[in-house]
């Protein structure tokens, strides 16, 4: 039987876009219709009504939540793109045995290979009344009480988003860092650049798809983040998705979904603003 | 900054290896916090000092009334992780072969994996949710909770079988095409074997995402609970250390998948790079 490369390509894809359709895209679908459902406080009732929208916009809370959610987007990616730059830089231009340069890079990443919760509840013996950190500062008579800020607090938050989430950076830098003609900074360095200016002026350039690869990565994690927030602010503090997941657990399945579609307006127009910044088209698409 | 190529390390190296330190010791010091306090004794608690040292808290583990059903999460958790290796390696594998033609709706393919491994997971988790609930069908961990899965795992197995694919030499296909071999036989005997070692990395991200996968499978699991949401009920019940023995025993499983997925690729490259001694040695190896 011969069979042309056209119908080929498609039994070939077609698993792939099956799985797509059937568990990611009729789902988004589903959740979109679900928005315009009206919810009696008991079920939810089939309609083409925007009062779950007109809820979630008029809503005081919305604004709070998403400013907050905003600041923890900003400060993270930051400071996560500040570390990895760094750690990516360390790996691509001053370890020079390649080896060496796999194994340090894999040991980067191998926590991305475990649980993220396992992770995140890691963090709590460390910053706790009693924890590492406060034990190590009042053993070292720099502090008489121990830091109340450390742990339940927006501190401990974006410790563990900078935790977690570090290695989206380090990632998408390294790779293309280490395209990077060697000779370039040579050839600059004969010109006779100093370090900064070769940094600023040829390595930021030439890694700029890995940073904005990293950044896409780490805002829409942050932005969707409901269970580090809740665990490591002691339900102090809240983000969008996190009043979303409550609002699942009480099964407001429609003003749960309004929240859904408007969270997934802002994250799109965020990755939009990094795309129109940098095409990072031809980098993924090979 | 001096030359990189020279034997004398510049300052900049010992300041940015400094760094890296610090980075390597704020990604795994929490973790081996917990380790060390998970074989607290009976009366320690959540934080050092140890009291003593034991197995007390892997013991109360298995003994339900704690902790719930960990026999059973954890059982549920290998299955559907060993379920989505699978299915995620077979359907990367044929979906980056078609990528390797043009077709049309191929950029559609490849966007919608894009955007589905950036889509916040709980609202992917919402979406096959509404939809099962909608379809009247019963989420169950093994269908609604492994589709969800997918939509993540896949688009990663498809962009490291780009990367693979991008170094593939086609002229081994053409050469077993001239020695007469079918097209079964070339994909069998050829293209497997060269793909393997990338292979193995799409199975080691199927395996460890899925067994550790959270925010999607919260709300697809169904009423029997996968390991991730075991571990994430005790950390809003349980006060003991028996929360760090799950910790321990998850990563040391996640740890094993690392070591062997690592350990095979590294073998597998060994013996391609040795020199080939005879004739007979140069026959591809099953």
């Amino acid at each position: 039987m011969k069979v042309s490369p056209a119908l080929t390509s498609y039994l070939q894809i077609g698993p792939l876009l099956l799985v797509l359709l059937l568990f990611f895209g009729i789902p988004l679908l589903v959740v979109i219709a679900y928005s315009f459902f009206q919810f009696d406080g008991i079920d939810s009732v089939p309609a083409f009504d925007f009062v779950n929208y007109v809820d979630v916009l008029t809503s005081g809370v919305t604004l709070s939540l998403y400013l907050k959610t905003l600041y923890y987007a900003v400060v993270v990616w930051a400071i996560t793109l500040l570390v990895g730059f760094t750690v990516a830089y360390f790996l691509a231009f001053h370890v020079q045995s390649l080896i060496w340069q796999m194994a340090l890079f894999l040991l980067c990443t191998v926590p991305f290979w475990t649980s993220n919760i396992i992770r995140m509840i890691s963090w709590i013996p460390f910053l706790g009344r009693n924890g590492i950190f406060n034990n190590a500062l009042i053993g070292a008579g720099i502090t008489q009480e121990p830091l109340e800020f450390l742990l339940f607090s927006d501190f401990a938050v974006i410790i563990a988003y900078v935790h977690l989430f570090t290695l989206f950076m380090i990632v998408p830098i390294f790779n293309a860092m280490a395209r990077i003609d060697k000779s370039l900074i040579e050839a600059a360095r004969d010109g006779g650049a100093t370090g900064w200016r070769i940094i600023w002026d040829i390595v930021v350039p030439l890694s700029k798809t890995g940073i904005a690869l990293g950044s896409i990565f780490v805002v829409t994690l942050v932005m969707g983040d409901f269970f580090v927030v809740k665990v490591m602010s002691g339900s102090q503090s809240a983000s969008i998705a996190m009043a979303m997941s409550n609002q699942i657990a009480m099964v407001q399945y429609p003003p749960a979904a309004a929240s859904a579609v408007i969270l997934l307006i802002v994250v799109s127009l965020m990755v939009a603003a990094i795309l129109r910044v940098v095409d990072v088209r031809k980098e993924i698409a090979g | 900054m001096q030359k990189l190529q020279t034997g004398k390390r510049p300052l900049s190296f010992y300041a940015l290896s400094i760094f890296f330190g610090l980075f390597v010791l704020f990604l795994y010091g929490p973790m081996s916090a917990i380790y060390i306090l998970s074989f607290q004794g009976p009366t320690g608690g959540l934080t050092f000092p140890m009291r003593g040292w034991s197995l007390h808290w892997f013991d109360a583990l298995f003994s339900q009334q704690r902790t719930g059903d960990f026999a059973g999460a954890f059982t549920r958790s290998m299955i559907l992780a060993v379920m989505v290796l699978l299915l995620t390696v077979a359907i990367s594998v044929i979906a980056g072969l078609a990528f390797r033609r043009r077709f049309v709706g191929a950029a559609f393919v490849f966007y919608l994996a894009v955007a589905s491994l950036i889509m916040p997971g709980l609202l992917v988790g919402l979406g096959v949710g509404l939809t099962f609930q909608t379809l009247g069908v019963q989420t169950k961990w093994f269908a609604s909770a492994l589709g969800a899965q997918l939509t993540w795992t896949l688009p990663f197995g498809m962009l490291i079988m780009f990367a693979v694919l991008s170094r593939f030499n086609r002229a081994y296909e053409e050469a077993a095409r001239d020695l007469g071999a079918t097209n079964w036989q070339i994909f069998l005997w050829v293209v497997l074997p060269i793909l393997f070692p990338g292979m193995i990395a799409v199975a080691l991200f199927g395996f460890t995402l899925s067994y550790d996968e959270f925010p999607r499978t919260l709300l697809t699991s169904g009423a029997a609970n996968t390991l991730p949401m075991e571990i994430w009920g005790m950390t809003t019940n349980v006060t003991s250390p028996a929360l760090y023995a799950l910790g321990t025993v998850t990563t040391l499983v996640s740890f094993i998948a690392i070591a062997l997925a690592l350990g095979s690729i590294a073998i597998i490259q060994w013996r391609r790079s040795r020199p080939v001694g005879n004739v007979s040695s140069a026959k591809e190896p099953e």
